[in-house]
């Protein structure tokens, strides 16, 4: 019947489990990679298009951030970091409350702040522009 | 004036109607993520692959993606150009596992191989220029899981239709 298409059979071929296999293995790696619950050690804080500053998580400190609108405030405190207050009418950063893991990022567009929380070694030491 | 037209082209143009129809069903599907969509779409890709070569899928590919986004308003949005970073990256998986040796390597093995291939060239394209940022790596995982599931399940449909005998045209 299916003459003209000899491959086209149903069922699973052997490659085809290899293939499901290998998949499963890239799924079950890109959890393990990306969804690792890792406790940040280190702060980025960014301002506008540039770099404002970085920042170990290990030392608790205020830092008033000027931008566009004014001074949002940053609050490291226990290894955790979030805005404290912030210019902006929304207040979503304020309301994102303590960051504390890897990859974990707040936000205020209005005054265009970013922090971002990293691990406690990157693959490089420095980065330049 | 008159446009001579092949059997090719009929066909190219009967089954792209077919791909279009699913694109645009898949579009008024509500999905719970941007990104995570079963793209029923690959079905016909598959199976035209399988019937009528590469060429023939490769067409039927972008001319779908081309009229689905004219139809729905996308066309050179960003939305448009994540179909389309998408259907590229997907036709070169195929045309890698078309090159498989067939006995080993089926429709589903394929399918999933262009699900993959379609998550990962819009993942590229959103961060290489939409969102910049290492953000979006927190939902590789559930993209990833996404392409999996419905990769297979594409796969398998696209081989319960190349069991039908092939129709005249």
């Amino acid at each position: 019947m299916s003459s003209r298409n000899p491959f086209s059979n149903q069922r699973p071929l052997w490659g085809d489990w290899l293939v499901l296999a290998c998949a499963l293995i890239v799924v079950a790696f890109t959890f393990y990679r990306f969804w690792q619950n890792e406790t940040a050690g280190k702060l980025v804080i960014r301002q506008g298009d540039r770099v404002f500053a970085s920042y170990s998580l290990d030392q608790d400190r205020t830092l008033d951030i000027h931008g566009p609108l004014g001074n949002s405030r940053v609050e490291i405190a226990h290894g955790k970091v979030r805005f404290s207050s912030a210019p902006c009418t929304n207040q979503y950063c304020v309301h994102h409350g303590w960051l504390s893991k890897v990859g974990q990022v707040a936000i205020c567009l209005p005054n265009q702040v970013s922090l971002e929380l990293i691990g406690a070694k990157r693959p490089y030491d420095s980065l330049n522009y | 004036m008159k446009i001579s037209t092949t059997v090719e082209d009929h066909r190219i143009a009967k089954l792209t109607a077919i791909a279009i129809g699913l694109h645009l069903i898949e579009s008024i599907v509500p999905s719970p993520l941007p990104g995570v969509k079963p793209g029923i779409a690959n079905i016909i890709t598959l199976y035209v692959l399988y019937r009528y070569g590469l060429g023939t899928a490769a067409w039927v590919s972008m001319l779908r993606i081309f009229a689905a986004s004219l139809l729905l308003g996308q066309f050179l949005s960003p939305t448009f150009f994540l179909s389309l970073g998408g259907g590229v990256f997907s036709l070169g998986a195929l045309w890698v596992g078309y090159q498989l040796p067939r006995q080993w390597f089926g429709p589903i093995s394929l399918s999933v191989l262009s699900a993959f291939a379609h998550i990962a060239g819009q993942l590229l394209i959103v961060w290489l220029w939409l969102i910049p940022h290492t953000g979006i790596s927190y939902l590789i995982p559930v993209f990833a899981s996404a392409a999996l599931l419905f990769g297979i399940i594409n796969g398998l449909i696209a081989a319960r239709l190349l069991q039908q005998p092939p129709s005249t045209t």
